[in-house]
């Protein structure tokens, strides 16, 4: 009982990481229809970024906490203003080009941003220094540490910030408008470059977070580090229903479970003719049943709408 | 658009001109002889890779400032670098392209996985290949006669992995995790067959990949059996973040592993976790290699510190100019017989192979983290016996007059 107590904390602490990158990714798709390949990138130079200054930081006299905040105070405008870039250079001129085009773009921002950050970090592991507290609690047998129950908080609270802003707000609800019908709520008076600007903004400023989150739960961070967390966050807004923040989150959340589950009992259940080595088979499988039921994720709009 | 045009005519005229070069075997100034480096220059496993290549490049400056004159010419290596990403499918794409920009040989692979896959082609080209680092046992079990390594296979380290982890470390009950790669799988399952001779009980097998950071759950389920040692099959960069999750859920078992763990990067990446692991390097300990403090110095003046391999990759490039000279030709031809026959001395050690192309002697060296630092704790197996017609070292002194 214990190890599948610890099995569900192992895959909420993943699942909530994964959810606040999956937020990137389907607020852009839900505006733009874009899958921003390069999202997990941006997280990636939140955490190299935010890491630059927690190591400068890190000889002096200043408590663990506030300069670990200091490097995300400098990680998140710097992830906002990429954002902003990124959209600003390689997307705004193929807005109406035919969306391959765009999604190669994507592809190739992710590269670019890829090799500059080898180039300006280099090829090393960077890693995080002892600043916060690692001794895990034992509850029931299970361990939980300081930091896996901030990571879950701080991603519940932004979570709920952003459903906030998206459905209670001003700004929210011209988002909402330009993600039904961009033209007519342009002729509304909604200045869609802005909001599309906003809306690129505000998913880098939580991919900084995801980076400051991953770096300080792995203890490292290396510039191939955005590849993989953005396919597994992409999935996670497939699973989801991609488009939509609510799904979301329940996809990061479900697939970090479903992978700490399936790499922790996939071996007894097939009465090892399959190993853990098929952890992320399991997840994708998942996946595929998901979209063979629900071709458009799990709280996912009919396709039809969009295309 | 007129500047563009020009611009791209001038790239094209550029890229003309490199392959006329490229063609070209024999310039004003002598032979130009073409060795391929690949390691993963990208990717996980970059700074191993980029360890690598800096071996390989430093012998071939070396060798080239030396302005050597094969079969009665002035020879010029030229090192191409390539990237495999430490993937079997890029491994193959990159041999191939060495092989179209006709190389002469080439040092590589740096992981088995990609090895294995790229020695075919090199192989059907025709082409010398020698691999610093990849120590997978099938890479030599192919029966190709173009293939060497200057490292010890997993079979001798594995062994001596799961000796170690019985006798000395007293393990009751282990769990065992690879990567799944040619390298970490190998090397589990040679481990995996000592220790189970050796008496201890394999509680578990669980798996990773070679592009991980969690580990979580697989160490959760491993816990649940409570070993006192588990072993990991694979790369640093898995190993680190590895320790730090066990301690985090309180495993405390003690951790083990082969060469691809026993980096500097290793104990960067586990911090205070990396005390009192433990893992194993074919070879004899940096300072006990004949021409290491040497090789030290040269190295770390220019390219930093070393990572694991390149004074392994030193030697490969070393070996094959050797072999070129005493054969006293570039021709694969002629001096593959004269490269299998070789006896030298490396900075690693005496270097002779034998008939499949490994290298003989079986020294492996296990090391423990203490401070902050690799330890050599103790050298098992025995180095290859002193080659009759050695060389002397290039500092003039023979590290065998000792005799051992």
């Amino acid at each position: 009982m214990d190890i599948f107590l610890q099995q569900i904390i192992n895959g909420i602490v993943l699942g909530s990481v994964y959810a606040l990158v999956a937020l990137g990714y389907t607020m852009v798709y839900g505006i733009l229809g874009l899958i921003n390949f390069a999202h997990g990138e941006v997280v990636m130079i939140g955490a190299m970024v935010a890491l630059a200054v927690i190591n400068a930081l890190s000889g002096t006299a200043l408590p663990g906490p506030v300069i670990v905040l200091l490097g995300l105070m400098v990680a998140m405008p710097t992830c906002m203003a990429l954002g902003y870039g990124i959209e600003r250079i390689a997307y705004r001129p193929l807005r109406h080009a035919p969306r391959l085009a765009a999604l190669i773009t994507a592809i190739g921002v992710s590269i670019v941003l890829q090799n500059s950050a080898m180039i300006i970090w280099g090829r090393q592991y960077i890693t995080f220094p002892p600043l916060l507290p690692s001794k895990p609690h034992f509850v029931a047998g299970a361990a939980i540490s300081d930091l896996q129950i901030f990571i879950v908080l701080l991603a519940a609270l932004i979570m709920v910030g952003l459903l906030f802003l998206v459905h209670r707000t001003r700004l929210g609800r011209a988002m909402r408008a330009t993600a039904q019908n961009a033209e007519v709520a342009g002729l509304m008076g909604v200045n869609i470059n802005t909001i599309i600007s906003i809306t690129f903004i505000v998913g880098s400023a939580l991919a900084a977070v995801a980076g400051l989150m991953v770096s300080g739960y792995y203890g490292l961070a290396h510039y191939y580090m955005g590849f993989s967390l953005g396919l597994k966050a992409f999935t996670a807004a497939v699973l989801g229903g991609i488009g939509n923040l609510g799904g979301a989150m329940l996809g990061g959340l479900l697939l970090g479970i479903i992978e700490s589950l399936g790499a922790g009992y996939i071996g007894q259940l097939t009465g090892g003719f399959l190993g853990s080595n098929y952890q992320d088979v399991f997840a994708f499988f998942v996946l595929i049943l998901v979209l063979v039921f629900r071709p458009s994720g799990l709280l996912g709009e009919r396709i039809a709408e969009r295309a | 658009m007129k500047l563009s045009h020009a611009f791209a005519l001038t790239i094209l005229a550029a890229t003309l001109g490199l392959q006329g070069c490229g063609k070209e075997q024999t310039t004003s100034s002598g032979l130009v002889v073409k060795i391929g480096s690949v390691a993963p220059l990208t990717g996980p496993q970059a700074h191993l890779g980029k360890d690598n290549d800096n071996g390989a490049r430093l012998a071939i400056e070396e060798v080239n400032a030396q302005n050597l004159v094969i079969g009665g010419k002035k020879v010029h290596f030229e090192l191409i670098s390539e990237d495999d990403q430490a993937d079997p499918k890029t491994a193959t794409i990159v041999a191939q392209k060495l092989v179209d920009q006709k190389v002469n040989a080439v040092i590589g692979h740096l992981n088995s996985g990609a090895t294995i896959p790229a020695s075919k082609i090199y192989h059907d080209a025709g082409v010398v290949q020698i691999s610093p680092s990849a120590t997978a046992i099938p890479y030599t079990q192919q029966g190709f006669k173009n293939a060497f390594r200057v490292m010890t296979n997993d079979e001798q380290q594995g062994k001596v992995l799961g000796e170690f982890a019985v006798k000395q470390m007293a393990a009751k009950k282990i769990a065992i995790i690879d990567d799944r790669t040619a390298y970490g799988q190998g090397l589990a399952d040679q481990f995996e067959k000592a220790a189970k001779a050796g008496g201890a009980e394999i509680l578990a097998r669980e798996y990773t990949t070679d592009r991980a950071t969690d580990f979580l759950a697989i160490l959760t389920t491993i816990k649940g059996g409570q070993p006192d040692v588990v072993f990991y099959g694979g790369m640093d960069a898995q190993a680190g973040p590895m320790v730090k999750q066990m301690r985090s859920l309180g495993l405390n078992a003690k951790f083990l592993g082969g060469d691809g763990t026993q980096s500097r990067e290793f104990i960067k990446i586990a911090g205070a976790d990396a005390e009192g692991v433990t893992a194993s390097t074919p070879g004899l300990p940096m300072e006990k290699m004949p021409g290491g403090s040497g090789f030290l110095k040269k190295f770390e003046s220019k390219y930093g510190k070393i990572q694991i391999y390149a004074p392994y990759a030193y030697d490969a490039a070393m070996t094959l100019v050797d072999a070129m000279k005493k054969a006293d030709s570039v021709d694969p031809a002629k001096y593959l017989p004269v490269l299998a026959q070789i006896r030298r001395n490396g900075v690693t050690g005496p270097i002779a192979f034998d008939a499949k192309g490994d290298v003989k002697g079986g020294a492996v060296t296990l090391y423990q983290v203490k401070g902050g630092n690799w330890v050599p704790l103790q050298t098992m197996g025995q180095e290859a016996p002193p080659a009759a017609d050695a060389s002397p070292a290039a500092d003039g002194k023979s590290p065998f007059s000792a005799g051992y």
